[in-house]
Order: structure tokens, then C-alpha cells, then sequence
């Protein structure tokens, strides 16, 4: 089985960050810099770990948990400390460990107004492991707990350090996403008694999936229970209509939370719909299929739309991350190996892209205190050229330019659609194949417009004489290993795809479509 | 009748403890009052080790009336912890010369010596004293202020409300007397199992509403709950904390062997009944404390609310006898850490009253700042109540969550009620959050906290941690408590 350090592997890169802010938090308050060093150590740390996790990966495997710890944790409820990486978490685990270090580094030199370095390392690890922690678990109960983990943070984090509006915007987040959890919650619970394993109850996502999928669950408590969980996931990516979160949260939010929220939150919930909703409640799935699938085509014209009507910068950049999600969402729907593989790339392109990108706008915010594209003016490119030049390469990025990691997420996305599972109506999402296309052109139109706004033009007046320093050493060292990712993803799509197709491909025999 | 002295040991010696506070008062000069309090203190100590010898027993007296069990001994232990507690917090607060303290620890001994006589009650007549025996101290020690108007008009209020509700429970209870010839309460449970001439059955069941109605008001259920409010903010702090925490869990503590033991034939009738106040309780509880600029109003608000949260479980009792046990278990679970959240609340809020008697919300600015631990305690402490992981709250929701959904019919529509109003219940509980991090603090040097009652704010917001992250601490007591409870 496991040997012996491959038991706390996992363990020790979910939880080291949690260490990392009781440490800081009983750091001297005056130890600035210790507390900022402490905070990359902790990351880096735990970075380490995943990537030795990665390099010990048996990539050849396929289906089936590795590094997998299964434990007794709350006998009386029946919950177990079940956690274990496959082909699907893997990638978006090192994303997680990846963004948080790199929001680490950032945070050496730029820590927003009111400052409390300490408070504000300490929120961030505790949303690492909150974030990391719901990748890697197999059990619905810790699952959950680490879901509403991630929640106090955040609400601080944006509480806090955010811009004018941060309260109502954090409130917000608090609120709407916890309003989905609940019912999530009462699904899980359904779940869990209605499940009869060996004679027993029992949480474990693993013996689910395969109780689902010997047809356990009966139809009608399925359409019930994915209610529940549809309610918690769709929140989260968000989707269209319930994603007027977003805007407020990412918009108000610091860059490091913003880079966060973007990078990695959205991921938790459409990897619920791909852990836990597809495979647990199959028959609702695909009954419930064009329902999302049609939520998604909407999303990303309407993101799209929304974004070309944006006179903010960070608004816009929040408003292109539901339309990507759309994209996610719409290969989801299809239920095909295709679409879940497509899915996982897009998340973590996306993670990557519009992470980047909400680097760029911190820093361009930094330095010109005023995120709207009208006082911006234009001139990005003649003032400041690295940064202009980071700024137009991700946001063609994220636009989905082959040869980049945008593209193979919103190809194969539509490429999934035109032929969906066969138990889906093939004309439906055909259409919504024609609406993500339409999407793309959109999607197109709102950056290059934004980059012609910012970056080219002529710079007005009032910032000839600005002594604006172009990147610094800090942000060119957070910023490089996204900005090589991007490439390296749009170049070799295999780096994603070789991990998550043998899981992929598991998972939907279980799924049986 | 031979009385099994043993079995009656805390109660004797916290009797005791009582008449040697109000002797030491009448002989203590007039500046060494307040030494009544550390012989309480050693009084409350001696009946704890007196429960602790008594685990493991099963012991009946008084021909039945008095029975010391698991479920007994586990209220027992938590009424004399939660007696300590409060005693610690109230030293320095009654300390500074305008109270009459020796009167106040008496008074507040007598009540805590009807709440651990409470749970052995197994007969009507043993529940109407210990239940009066809970209330009459309070209603004095709530209008212990006597030249606060709002502290006098808290105890009208409470006393009022109290009699009456006393005195149709009272009635209740001679109603089931007449039907079942009976007062013990495992014996009125097999009579009422026998089917009833018409007649009677509606008596019996107009009695249980009678005697519910007395509860209700003791654990401050809708509509029965219009005395809390007036009465937490005019009573002294410490009371309130008194009032939230055991008296209500002392109420609850007589409910669960009323309705689980003696009426347990009679479900089908009175657990519809049930899950109404819960709604309304919760609802309104929610509702009205979104107005509240108050921390004290917005507690006792929130109180009312967690009491719904609580009255949840009554609502499930059916003929599924593993539902019970899940029910009775969530009750108990929630209620013994809804004490310990609440407790930790009211601890912070009497750090700050020496500063800003008003006790606005607005008062709490910057607390994270200017004193960490009532700070960080008081988020723990609104988070925990609000339900959200990895607190001790979140569990406590979780086990009334899993019993109702386990009970099928109109167990999940509650629990999706329940869900609805947590999610409600966090926007006023992360507005004192909101309050105590995000606002710059008016003052800038820490506020003039008692060290007892920072203590007692940070042993609270461990135990609530503790329990969130490892909730099995909690699990030996449901099942403990259920084995020999109904």
C-alpha cells in the first residue's frame, strides 16, 4: 500500500498552512518582515510538498486514489478523514499551492491599506488550506468543512483590505455563497441516508459514487438532492443567475484576494459538479444536463455583454471570469469524457490567465490609485512597456488565442458540445455550441477594445510627468511562473490532459455515459 | 421511606453552601462582602465532586420523585460548570459597593439549585419546584438595580409573565393528575399509553398544552418569549448570562422528560404543535433581531432564536425509536453548547460594561484590536452561532440537521426552515463581527476587563474550538444520555 511518508504527504501540504498562520499569529505584531517571510516559508513549503506529490504520481494508473489516507475522524456521525489525489485534484491542487505562493511573494511589497501584515498572512494561509483541503477530500462531511472553511477568511480578507465598497461586498459573498452551502448540506445528508453500503450509512465519496452508479439511488430523490448540491456548486462557479456576487466580491476585493477568489475559488465549485453531483446523482445529471448547459451558453454571452458595458477595470476583468466558468460549465453539461477533460484544462488555464490578470490590474491600480478605463486614459504600453506588455499577453490569453493556455479550454468546450452524451438532445447543445462561439467573438471584441483603451492611444496629460515605476523585482518573481504556464499550457495541453484523462475516463464509466 | 442520601449529596451540599453565603453575609463587614463569592465558588466545587462520585449510578429516592441517571448527572455537571462560570464573571461586576452582594450569590445559588434538581425530577410535583425554585431567586436578582427603572420594570416583567405561566402549568399538571391518578412521570407515560375515553383524551391533551405553555415561557418560545428582551437588558449582565444559559437549559432540561418520557404516547398530537413554535419561534427570534443596536437586546433576540433551534427536535419524536434517541441526543448536544457559546458572548460583553454602561454595538469598535482575546472570542463566539465550520456550533446544527432529515415526512421541510433562518441569523451576528474588526477603534487602550472574565471569554472560545474541530469530545454524551433517559 501506501508507504510511509506517502501517508502524510497530503496531510502535511493541506495542513501546513494552517501551522503557518498560528505561527504568524503569535509573531511579534513590529516583526514585519518576519511575518512576511514566514508567510512565503509556509507556502513554499507547502508547494514543495505538492510538487513531490506530483513527481511521485503514478501517472500511468488511471482511475483509483493515490496517497490516500482513510481514517476514523467523528465515529459518532460516521464521518471519516478519507483524502486522496486522483488525475482530477491533482491539477488543481498544485494550482492552489501554486497561487497561494505566489500571492506570498506578492505580498512581501505590496500589502494594501490598513497594513496588519500579521492578520493578513494569517487569513491567507487559513484560506490555503481551507481551498487546498476540498480538492483532496473523500468524504462528504470533510468536504464540507473545508468548503465553509474558506469562508471567514475571504469575508475578512475583503472586509478589511478591500476598496470603497468592500462591506457590502464582502456581506454579499458571505451570504449568497453560505445561503448555497446550507442546502448543500441538507443534500449531502439525504445522501448519506439513503445510502446503504455494506448495510451501513455512510459519507465516503468513493463508496457513493459506486453505490450511485450500481443504481442505488432512486430517480426521484436524485432530481431532489440535485437541487441541493446544484444550489451550493452553482453558486460557487458562479453561475448565471447567481452570480451577482462576483462582480462586488472580485471588484472590491485586494489583488492577492482577488487573485485568489479568481484563481482557485471558482474551481471548488464546478469540481463539486464533477466529484459529487455528476457521478452521486447520475440520473438527475443527465436529466438536469440542459438545464446547466443552457445556463452556461447564457452566462457567457451575457458575461460577454456585460463586460463590453464596463467603465471599471477589475469589474470587467470579474465579469470574463463567469463567461469563462459559462465555458466550464457548458463541457460539464455535455457529460462526455471530452467535456470533463476540457473542463479541468479550462479551470486550470483560467486559474492561471485571469490570476495573471488580476495581478496586472493590482499593479496598475497601485500605481495609478484609479481603475477606471476612462482616467487611465490610455497609454499603458508608452509609460509603463513591461507591464503594458504582460497586459496584452494574458488578456490575449484569456481570450483564447491558439498557442496560448486559453485556447484548448474553449475549443474543446465547444468541441464537447457538438456531440454531447447520448442520452442529450445533440440540437440543444449544438446551440449552445453556436452561442459560445458567438461568445468567443465577444469575448474577443471586449479585450482587444479594453487593451486599445489602456494600453495604446495616447497618454493623457495628467500622467506624462508621473514618476510611475514600471514591474518590480517582486512582481516579475510572482508573475514568471504564471506567464510561462500560460505558454507552456497553450503549447503542450498534455501537461493537464495527460493527468486528468485516466481519471476522466474512470469517472465516466462509473457514470456509465 | 428510607432516603438515599448519596444519591441527594450535591443537593444537600450545595444547600448548605446557601445558608452558610447568607450567614457569612450577615456577620462580613460591609467591605469584605464580596467574599461570599469564593465560598460559593468552594460550595459549587464540593457538589461537583459530589456528582462525579455518583457516575456510573443508577439511584432512585423519594419513592421514586428523585432519580440520579446518565442524563441527570450530564445536566448535573453542566449546571455546576456553567455555575462557576458565572459566578467568575460576576466578582468584580457586583464588587463595587452599590449591591448587596451576599444577598445576590444566595439568590443566584437557590436558582442554580432548582436547575440541578431539575433534571432528576421525574414526578409533576418535583418539576413545579424545581422549576420554581429556578425562577423565584431569578425574578429578584433581575431587579437587583433597584434605583434602574429599566432593571424594575425587567423584574415586573419577568415575575408577571413568570406567576402566570407557573400558575397554568400548575393547572395542567392537576388536569393530568385527575385523568392518570398519577404524578410520576414514567407512570403517566404507561397510563397515557392505554387508550382514553373521548372525554378524557381531550382533557389530557388540553393539559399538555397547558403545561408546555409554562415551559415555553421559561425557555422563552414563541409567543411566549415578549418577557426576554426587557428583562436580559435591565437585569445585570451577569444575570442575563444566567437567564440565557441555565435557566433556559434548565427549562429545556424538564421539557425533554416531560415530552420524551411522560407524553411520549400522546406524539402525534403535540409534535405538529411543537414544530409551529419552533418556526415561529426562530423566525421571529431572527427577525426582530436584525433591528437590534443592542448587543444585549440582539443576544436575548438570538437567544429566542437558538431556543427555536432547539424546540426543532421536540418536533421529530414519532414511533421510530432510533429517531427518538437522534432527537433527544441533538436537543441535549445543542443545548449544552448553545450554553457555552452564549456564555462566551455575555463574558465579552461584561468586559466592556464598566467602560460603556450602554453596551451599544457601536461600543465593540475595534475590540479585535484593542484586547485580542474578547476579541477573537467574540468572533468565534458570533460565528459559533450563527452555525458556520469548524465551530462548535456548526455541529450542534448538524446533529438537529441529520435527526430531521433521518426522520422522513416533515423533518427536512424544518430543517430547510432551520437553514433559511441560520443564513438570516448571520447577517446581525456578522454585523457585532463586523463591528468588533473592521471599524477603527474609538479608543485606543484596552478596556478595563476583569482578568477572571477575559478567562472566562477564552476558556469558552477554546471549548467552542475544540468541540468545532473535534466534535467527537462531544460523543460520549448523546449516546450516555439517551441510555437512560426515556
Amino acid at each position: 500500500m501506501n508507504s510511509g511518508w506517502e501517508d502524510w504527504a497530503i496531510s502535511i501540504a493541506t495542513f501546513l498552512p494552517l501551522v503557518g498562520a498560528f505561527v504568524i499569529a503569535f509573531t511579534p505584531r513590529e516583526r514585519d518582515r518576519l511575518v512576511r517571510s514566514l508567510g512565503v516559508l509556509f507556502t513554499g513549503a507547502a508547494l514543495v510538498v505538492g510538487i513531490v506529490i506530483a513527481i511521485g504520481f503514478d501517472y500511468g494508473a488511471g482511475r483509483g486514489l493515490q496517497f490516500e489516507v482513510n481514517t476514523q475522524w467523528i465515529p459518532v456521525i460516521g464521518a471519516r478523514y478519507h483524502v486522496g489525489i486522483d488525475g482530477i485534484s491533482l491539477p488543481l491542487y498544485v494550482l492552489t499551492l501554486a497561487l497561494s505562493f505566489l500571492c506570498a511573494i506578492y505580498s512581501c511589497r505590496f500589502v494594501p491599506s490598513p497594513g496588519r501584515t500579521k492578520s493578513f498572512l494569517a487569513l491567507q494561509l487559513l484560506l490555503e488550506t481551507g481551498m487546498a483541503g476540498t480538492f483532496i477530500a473523500f468524504d462528504l462531511i470533510l468536504f464540507f468543512v473545508f468548503w465553509e472553511l474558506v469562508l471567514v477568511p475571504v469575508y475578512f480578507l475583503i472586509g478589511i483590505w478591500g476598496s470603497a465598497n468592500r462591506e457590502y461586498a464582502a456581506i454579499k459573498f458571505f451570504l449568497y455563497t453560505l445561503f448555497g452551502s446550507v442546502f448543500m448540506l441538507l443534500a449531502f445528508l439525504g445522501m448519506y441516508f439513503r445510502s446503504s453500503v455494506n448495510g451501513a450509512h455512510t459519507f465516503d465519496i468513493v463508496q457513493l459514487q459506486q453505490f450511485a452508479s450500481s443504481g442505488g439511488f432512486g430517480k426521484t430523490f436524485q432530481l431532489v438532492a440535485f437541487l441541493g448540491v446544484f444550489l451550493g456548486f452553482a453558486i460557487k462557479v458562479p453561475m448565471w443567475p447567481f452570480h451577482t456576487w462576483l462582480p462586488d466580491a472580485h471588484t472590491e476585493a485586494p489583488t492577492v484576494g482577488s487573485v485568489l477568489l479568481a484563481g482557485v475559488l471558482l474551481k471548488m465549485g464546478t469540481y463539486g459538479f464533477i466529484r459529487i453531483a455528476l457521478p452521486i446523482l447520475p440520473d438527475a445529471a443527465r436529466e438536469w444536463a440542459p438545464w446547466i448547459g443552457g445556463l452556461a451558453a447564457i452566462a457567457i454571452v451575457y458575461a460577454a455583454l456585460a463586460c463590453l458595458a464596463q467603465r471599471d477595470l477589475k469589474r470587467l476583468i470579474a465579469f470574463s471570469s463567469v463567461g469563462h466558468m459559462g465555458f466550464v460549465m457548458l463541457a460539464i453539461a455535455t457529460l462526455t469524457p471530452i467535456g470533463i477533460n476540457a473542463a479541468i484544462f479550462g479551470m486550470v488555464a483560467h486559474g492561471v490567465i485571469t490570476g495573471m490578470l488580476f495581478f496586472c490590474v493590482g499593479s496598475i491600480y497601485d500605481r495609478y490609485h484609479t481603475r477606471e478605463i476612462a482616467e487611465l486614459g490610455g497609454g499603458l504600453m508608452q509609460k509603463l512597456p513591461h507591464l503594458g506588455g504582460v497586459f496584452a499577453f494574458v488578456a490575449i490569453a484569456s481570450l483564447g488565442l491558439p498557442g496560448l493556455a486559453g485556447f484548448w479550454g474553449e475549443v474543446m468546450a465547444l468541441l464537447s458540445s457538438y456531440q454531447p452524451a447520448q442520452a442529450l438532445n445533440t440540437g440543444l447543445f449544438r446551440a449552445f455550441m453556436v452561442a459560445g462561439g458567438v461568445g468567443t467573438i465577444l469575448t474577443a471584441g471586449y479585450f482587444l477594445w479594453m487593451l486599445q483603451r489602456v494600453n495604446m492611444g495616447t497618454l493623457p496629460e495628467r500622467w506624462r510627468e508621473a514618476a510611475l515605476p514600471d514591474v518590480v523585482t517582486v512582481e516579475w518573481v510572482s508573475w514568471m511562473p504564471l506567464l510561462l504556464a500560460i505558454v507552456a499550457l497553450g503549447v503542450f495541453p498534455r501537461l493537464i490532459l495527460g493527468v486528468t484523462d485516466g481519471a476522466v475516463s474512470g469517472l465516466m464509466k462509473l457514470f456509465g455515459g | 421511606m428510607r432516603i438515599d442520601y448519596h444519591a441527594i449529596l450535591p443537593e444537600l451540599i450545595l444547600s448548605g453552601t446557601i445558608l452558610l453565603v447568607l450567614v457569612a453575609d450577615s456577620f462580613a463587614r460591609p467591605r469584605r462582602k464580596w467574599v461570599a463569592m469564593p465560598l460559593s465558588f468552594l460550595g459549587i466545587l464540593a457538589a461537583l465532586i459530589a456528582v462525579v462520585t455518583l457516575i456510573g449510578s443508577h439511584r432512585t429516592t423519594f419513592n421514586g420523585m428523585f432519580v440520579v441517571d446518565n442524563f441527570a448527572l450530564l445536566f448535573k455537571v453542566f449546571f455546576l460548570s456553567v455555575a462557576l462560570l458565572v459566578l467568575l464573571v460576576s466578582l468584580r461586576y457586583f464588587n463595587d459597593g452599590r449591591w448587596y452582594q451576599g444577598e445576590y450569590y444566595f439568590l443566584l445559588l437557590t436558582s442554580f439549585l432548582g436547575c440541578i434538581l431539575m433534571p432528576s425530577s421525574r414526578d409533576l410535583l418535583m418539576l413545579f419546584i424545581s422549576l420554581e425554585l429556578v425562577s423565584a431567586p431569578g425574578f429578584l436578582i433581575v431587579a437587583f438595580r433597584k434605583s434602574d427603572p429599566r432593571s424594575n420594570e425587567a423584574g415586573i416583567k419577568f415575575f408577571l409573565f413568570g406567576v402566570l405561566s407557573s400558575a397554568v402549568m400548575l393547572y395542567g399538571m392537576s388536569l393530568i393528575y385527575g385523568v392518570t391518578g398519577q404524578t410520576n412521570l414514567t407512570e403517566i407515560g404507561q397510563s397515557l399509553s392505554r387508550t382514553l375515553p373521548q372525554g378524557q383524551e381531550t382533557v389530557v391533551l388540553a393539559a399538555i398544552l397547558f403545561i408546555v405553555a409554562g415551559f415555553a415561557f421559561k425557555v422563552s418560545a414563541f409567543p411566549f418569549q415578549f418577557w426576554a428582551p426587557d428583562t436580559y437588558e435591565g437585569a445585570p449582565v451577569p444575570v442575563a448570562a444566567f437567564l440565557a444559559t441555565a435557566s433556559k437549559a434548565a427549562g429545556f432540561a424538564g421539557l425533554l422528560q416531560l415530552m420524551f418520557v411522560a407524553f411520549a404516547a400522546t406524539a402525534e398530537f403535540w409534535t405538529p404543535i411543537f414544530a409551529a413554535l419552533s418556526v415561529f419561534t426562530m423566525t421571529v427570534g431572527n427577525l426582530v433581531a436584525l433591528q437590534q443596536r443592542q448587543i444585549v437586546r440582539l443576544l436575548a433576540y438570538s437567544s429566542i432564536a437558538q431556543a427555536g433551534y432547539m424546540l426543532l427536535p421536540f418536533a421529530l419524536v414519532s414511533g421510530d425509536q432510533a429517531v427518538n434517541r437522534a432527537a433527544f441526543a441533538a436537543a441535549t448536544t445543542y443545548i449544552l453548547i448553545y450554553a457555552v457559546m452564549t456564555l462566551g458572548a455575555f463574558a465579552v460583553v461584561i468586559a466592556m460594561t464598566r467602560e460603556s454602561p450602554s453596551l451599544l454595538i457601536s461600543d465593540f469598535a475595534g475590540l479585535v484590536r484593542r484586547a485580542p482575546v474578547l476579541g477573537i472570542g467574540m468572533i468565534v463566539f458570533m460565528v459559533s452561532l450563527g452555525g458556520v465550520p469548524p465551530t462548535g456550533g456548526f455541529w450542534a446544527k448538524f446533529f438537529v440537521f441529520t435527526a430531521a432529515i433521518s426522520r422522513g415526512g416533515l423533518g427536512p421541510w424544518l430543517a430547510v426552515i432551520m437553514v433559511l433562518n441560520s443564513v438570516i441569523s448571520l447577517y446581525y451576528y456578522l454585523r457585532v463581527a463586523r463591528e468588533v474588526v473592521f471599524v477603527e477603534p474609538r479608543v485606543e487602550r484596552p478596556p478595563a476587563s476583569p482578568a477572571l472574565v477575559t478567562g472566562v471569554a477564552a476558556l469558552a472560545t477554546f471549548a467552542i474550538l475544540a468541540i468545532g474541530i473535534y466534535p467527537e469530545l462531544l460523543a460520549h454524551f448523546p449516546p450516555l444520555s439517551t441510555l437512560a433517559g426515556p
